[in-house]
């Protein structure tokens, strides 16, 4: 369990990082916080031929929020978007499904940027980007653009991004008016990642009755989606909702795999629980944020 | 009062050190050494056709390349059958480097010796190795069935028939008045200690010898073992177990091929060679345990009480067995656990399967005969409409009836004897400390919260510290210190401290004084090695006797010098006194120092015993005949037959109807391993054993493909329970001394691991109201479970019942 040999490299601007990594071209990989790269590395399951150590770039580090939402910059660690408060106010998916991140030792280390631009449809972070209806923002040599999650996300552990690139930031759009979200999820211990999870934002008209209701799962699919589940409970007073029939209907929607922890079937109940659940709380939430 | 330790929670001594980082475990030493790594076979069933290792050689840093071929001598047969049997009538075991058919994924064809880890793995990458694939057999019903061979001139895949029985099993079934049969099945887990294997040897050519570090539970038996493969003379051969992060039970199985292969190469280049197992190599290629198929007939009469009981075990042993048969022989023979069972049959088929080895995991064979027991007990009070406790309340052997024997031979070759016990006890203290009785209200009200509890109970016999033998040695400095040493090995398990508690308590020393070396063959030649739950009752033993020589000799030197009779000497707090005679007295190190008339006066103690020297009699010599020069004894302990530890477990799970998550909310355990030298050591034992009980009920199993392939060889998906998975543990003792031993201890080490699938079994069973009739379970398996309408159902029987 010990890597093959890589070449590294430690810039410290962004320019100089997309330098190096065009210079390297195929072969080279950005390395943030280590905590998905490093363990392919050792099992030998990745062998890059050069590492690019982004963690000494200046200007990565940032934690933006405003009126519009909440943007992450590539070397934030989970445990400093679970943290941050402000961030929560305008977002409280964020630090809800944070919290699920691993465990504290992983979170100290692991970026959020860095678990979108992996891609795992485990990752309770990707759920979240498309949920909110996120972007990110991708530096190549040619310059920025903004990236929004449908485009992004291709496959699991796959983006639309290749060539010479690095994610700067991801963005998270605020919560709406009169909604409020909720993220749930189950592992088989805790930390780790979800046998199945999800998040949902529910959001009220002026009169309290549900207008929209969108989940978004974890462990479920090969790429993030977004359950738009609103036809089952569209026009109910918030607190006369029978959710389980949006848990029904989100049965029928996801496709989940089986694995070693548990059988497509079992995935498939707990979508329908987790849809319930979360439902039902974000709509409560949504109450409380609604005059 | 130091001295008075024995039977106090005294804090583990070594834990400072092995909590700051201040351990020497195998990966801290020789960090020069060149490194190993192995190229092992990525196939469940082949024959190497080719290895080629050209593109190897260019690597920079790569020293030696090692396959088959290089094997020399006794190297280049097959690895020893540590523990025959004649029942074992098909043993076979590997070779260090898989000579033409390999038998199971992860064994070890070409060893790469370099400058560095990094290098040898690098260079392991560029060897190509090329198989025949042939047909692979996964699973004990495969082996079974044997439509496919695992050892071509094996074709039943039978390597051993087990078989004992205490009379007419058939004629005793047919004469009961109730009879049932079922067939259950428990899956494999395996040790997982946190530190894998490893090997550090160095040759020292001047000095034509061999030291070897290895992270193992017998080094005596690996020095014993290394010198007979590379034939050198057993005294040019030292070993040594450093600090050791577990065992559980893999480590004890000797010599690991690594444990010849990189002695052999150190030896060959002339430099310190060290491997260390990654964790990939500890799931692939060292052992796992508890796959058995169990067939259960049993007969019974209205009361529930037991008539015959007939078991038919299909017992998974892997690819090889060098380890015998022990686990199945301890699943067989201590199945029976605390019930009198009139008339007993069981016959277990030990079978080949291509997957790594089966040898001994905490427990070794006991969770499966426990769950095998324990769940024919429910069935019982199932069938019965009885309560559970109470068919096993009508099943226990009681207190008069120690000694009690099975007639049934154990693992040692002894008969099943049990020495003492008090199990009505032990089930009494379980029912109230579970709260046996109060069971429905709890289930009421977590109905109304949409759980479903249930709670279940399970009751063991362990047979603990079984022979040949263990030594101590105890030696008194001129310093005051007391060296204490034993052969047998430590994983951690405290042995420092329970060690020096002894020797404090026997010689009257402050334990402060008192220093414990484990396993190295340098301070001890003699050991067996440390499994099966006998550390205490065999080192432990062994060392008081010890310590008992040298206070003996300690006092008759005393009396001398003090010139009275050394039956009215005493030592306490390391001074030997005349009883209830305070101020005449003489310090136990100044004894040490008379005890040797060679006396330098290098050190201020020599000079203090010269006032209590005599002047000696001319017409004698300085050492009497028959006498030694120095205040040490060495002493043997070795028993007739195992002593039989006990006790009881109860489950409480809650169960969630919508996801199907099983928590287990309350476990409580009543334990009874005899005396006791330190009840916090053996609670943290039975808090570790319980963490591997609900591991394997609910967690752990080795994910086996058709193929043979391992898919969760990680601990990504092999699910090991966090602290957060493992529920807080109540636990009570009982002491029923040993009768068999001076100190009255049996065995604690393996026992908390016992009954943890049986009563998580039974409980979530009680919960539910299905059939449990295969273990681990996990929330997915539990959904298919109860929406199967062919399951079988359980009548809904709650606690109390007492038809
Ligand atoms: C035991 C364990 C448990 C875990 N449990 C969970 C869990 O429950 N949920 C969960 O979501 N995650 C979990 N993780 C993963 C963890 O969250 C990682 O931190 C995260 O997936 C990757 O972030 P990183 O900063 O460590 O990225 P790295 O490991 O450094 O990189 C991961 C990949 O992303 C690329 N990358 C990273 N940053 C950028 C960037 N800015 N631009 C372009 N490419 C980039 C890298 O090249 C690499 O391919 C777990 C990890 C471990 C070790």
């Amino acid at each position: 369990m010990k890597p093959a040999p890589f070449g590294y490299a430690d810039p410290r601007t962004l320019a100089e990082a997309l330098e190096v990594l065009g210079r390297e071209g195929e072969g080279a990989k950005v390395l943030a916080g280590g905590q998905s790269l490093l363990p392919l590395l050792s099992m030998r399951l990745a062998a890059p031929t050069t590492l690019v150590d982004i963690n000494r770039v200046a200007g990565l580090d940032s934690i933006e929020s405003g009126p519009d939402g909440v943007r992450v910059g590539a070397l934030v660690r989970h445990a400093r978007l679970l943290d941050d408060a402000a961030a929560a106010g305008v977002q409280p998916l964020l630090a809800r499904a944070t919290a699920s991140v691993a465990h504290p030792a992983i979170r100290n280390r692991g970026t959020t940027v860095g678990s979108i631009a992996h891609a795992d449809p485990s990752g309770e972070m990707t759920a979240v980007l498309a949920l909110t209806g996120g972007s990110v923002t991708v530096a190549t040599p040619a310059g920025r653009s903004a990236v929004g999650w449908q485009d992004f996300f291709v496959g699991p552990l796959e983006t639309s991004v290749h060539g010479p690139a690095v994610v700067v930031d991801a963005f998270f759009p605020a919560l709406a008016q009169r909604s409020g979200t909720a993220f749930a999820e189950l592992s088989r211990r805790r930390g780790d990642y979800a046998v199945c999870g999800a998040g949902a934002v529910v959001t009220l008209d002026a009169d309290r009755r549900v207008s929209a209701a969108r989940t978004a799962y974890i462990s479920v699919g090969l790429v993030p989606q977004v359950h738009d589940l609103t036809e089952a409970v569209a026009g109910r007073p918030v607190d006369t909702v029978d959710w389980a029939a949006a848990g029904a209907l989100a049965r029928t929607l996801v496709d989940p795999d089986t694995d070693l922890h548990a059988s497509a079937d079992y995935r498939r109940l707990l979508v329908g629980v987790l849809t319930e659940r979360t439902l039902a709380a974000a709509a409560l939430e949504a109450t409380g944020r609604t005059p | 009062m130091t001295t008075k330790l024995f039977g106090e929670p005294v804090r583990r001594r070594e834990d400072g050190r092995l909590i700051t980082g201040r351990g020497r475990y195998l990966d801290d030493i020789g960090h020069d050494a060149l490194a190993v790594a192995f190229v092992r076979s990525p196939h469940a069933h082949a024959r190497v056709t080719d290895i080629d290792v050209d593109a190897a050689l260019d690597v920079e840093g790569l020293v030696a390349v090692y396959t088959y071929e290089d094997l020399l001598g006794p190297m280049a047969e097959p690895l020893p059958v540590l523990i025959p049997h004649p029942q074992l009538t098909a043993p076979r075991t590997g070779y260090p480097l898989v000579r033409d058919v390999v038998h199971h994924m992860g064994e070890a064809v070409v060893m790469v010796v370099a400058t560095d880890r990094y290098v040898a793995e690098d260079a392991c990458d560029r060897i190509t190795v090329s198989y025949e694939q042939l047909p692979v057999v996964v699973g004990v019903d495969a082996a079974r069935e044997a439509r496919h061979a695992v050892h071509e001139d094996v074709p039943d895949n039978v390597a051993a028939r087990h078989h004992q029985e205490t009379g007419d099993v058939e004629a005793a079934l047919a004469a009961s008045a109730h009879t049932l049969a079922f067939t259950q099945y428990i899956e494999r887990s395996a040790c997982m200690p946190m530190e894998g294997k490893g090997v550090h040897a160095a040759w020292d050519p001047a000095d034509s010898s061999l030291r070897v570090y290895t992270s193992t539970q017998a080094s005596t038996s690996v020095r014993a073992a290394i010198a007979a493969k590379l034939q050198l003379s057993l005294e040019k051969v030292e070993v040594v177990a450093p600090d050791v992060g577990g065992g559980f039970g893999v480590k004890i199985v000797h010599p690991w091929p690594e444990e010849l292969l990189v002695p052999m190469a150190a030896i060959a280049l002339q430099r310190p060679v060290k491997w260390t197992e990654d964790r990939r190599e500890h799931f692939i290629s060292s052992a796992h345990e508890r796959q058995q198929r169990q067939e259960i007939r049993v007969g019974y009469d209205d009361d529930g009480r037991l008539t015959a009981l007939d078991v038919r075990i299909w017992h998974d042993n892997g690819a090889y067995t060098p380890y015998g048969i022990i686990v199945p022989i301890v699943t067989a023979t201590q199945l029976v656990g605390p019930y009198v069972v009139p008339t007993y049959r069981v016959r277990v088929d030990s079978v080949y399967t291509n997957t790594v080895i089966v040898t001994p995991y905490r427990g070794a064979g006991r969770p499966q005969g426990c769950y095998a027991m324990e769940r024919t007990m429910d069935r019982i009070a199932q069938e019965r409409g009885l309560d559970r406790a109470e068919v096993r309340a009508r099943n226990l052997i009681q207190p008069d009836q120690f000694p009690y024997d099975h007639h049934l031979t154990f693992q040692d070759g002894r008969p099943v004897i049990y020495d003492s016990g008090d199990y009505p006890g032990l089930l009494d203290k379980l029912t109230a400390l579970v709260g046996w009785s109060g069971v429905e209200e709890r289930r009421a009200e977590a109905t109304a919260r949409g759980k479903l509890l249930g709670i279940g109970m399970a009751m063991y016999v362990e047979g603990t510290g079984p022979g040949p033998y263990e030594g101590g040695h105890v030696q008194v400095l001129g310093s005051g210190k007391v060296l204490v040493s034993t052969g047998l090995t430590s994983q951690g398990q405290g042995h420092e401290t329970a060690f020096a508690q002894i020797v404090a308590h026997e010689l009257g020393v402050p334990i402060e004084d008192v220093e414990v070396t484990t396993g190295d063959t340098r301070r001890f030649g003699y050991a067996v090695g440390t499994f099966a739950s006998r550390a205490a009752v065999m080192s432990g033993n062994a060392i008081a006797l010890a310590a008992r020589g040298v206070k003996e000799k300690a006092l008759r030197i005393a009396g001398e010098a003090l010139e009275v009779d050394p039956s009215d000497l005493e030592i306490d707090e390391g001074l030997v006194q005349v009883k209830g005679t305070p101020g005449i007295s003489i310090p136990l190190r100044t004894v040490a120092v008379l005890s040797n008339p060679l006396r330098y006066a290098f050190d201020e103690a020599a000079k203090q015993a010269t006032q209590f020297a005599g002047p000696g009699d001319d017409s004698k010599p300085p050492v009497a005949a028959g006498d030694a020069p120095g205040l040490e004894h060495v002493d043997y302990y070795s028993p007739v037959r195992s002593t039989f530890a006990s006790g009881a477990h109860a489950a409480v799970v809650e169960i969630d109807t919508l996801t199907w998550e099983i928590d287990v909310v309350q476990y409580a355990v009543v334990h009874d391993c005899g005396t006791i030298v330190n009840p916090m050591i053996v609670e943290g034992q039975v808090h570790g054993g319980v963490a591997q009980g609900v591991g394997g009920a609910l967690y752990e199993r080795m994910a086996y493909d058709a193929d043979g392939q391992l898919q969760n060889a990680s601990f990504m998906d092999f699910l090991m329970p966090y602290a957060s998975e493992v529920p807080d543990i109540d636990i009570d003792h009982q002491q029923t001394p040993s009768p068999l031993n001076p100190l009255g201890l049996k065995g604690a080490g393996e026992a908390g691991v016992i009954p943890g699938t049986a009563a998580i079994a039974s409980a979530i069973e009680d919960a539910t109201g299905r059939r449990i009739a295969a273990m681990p379970i996990s929330p997915t398996e539990l959904y298919d479970l109860v929406r199967d309408d062919a399951a079988g159902r359980v009548a809904p029987r709650r606690t109390g019942a007492m038809a």
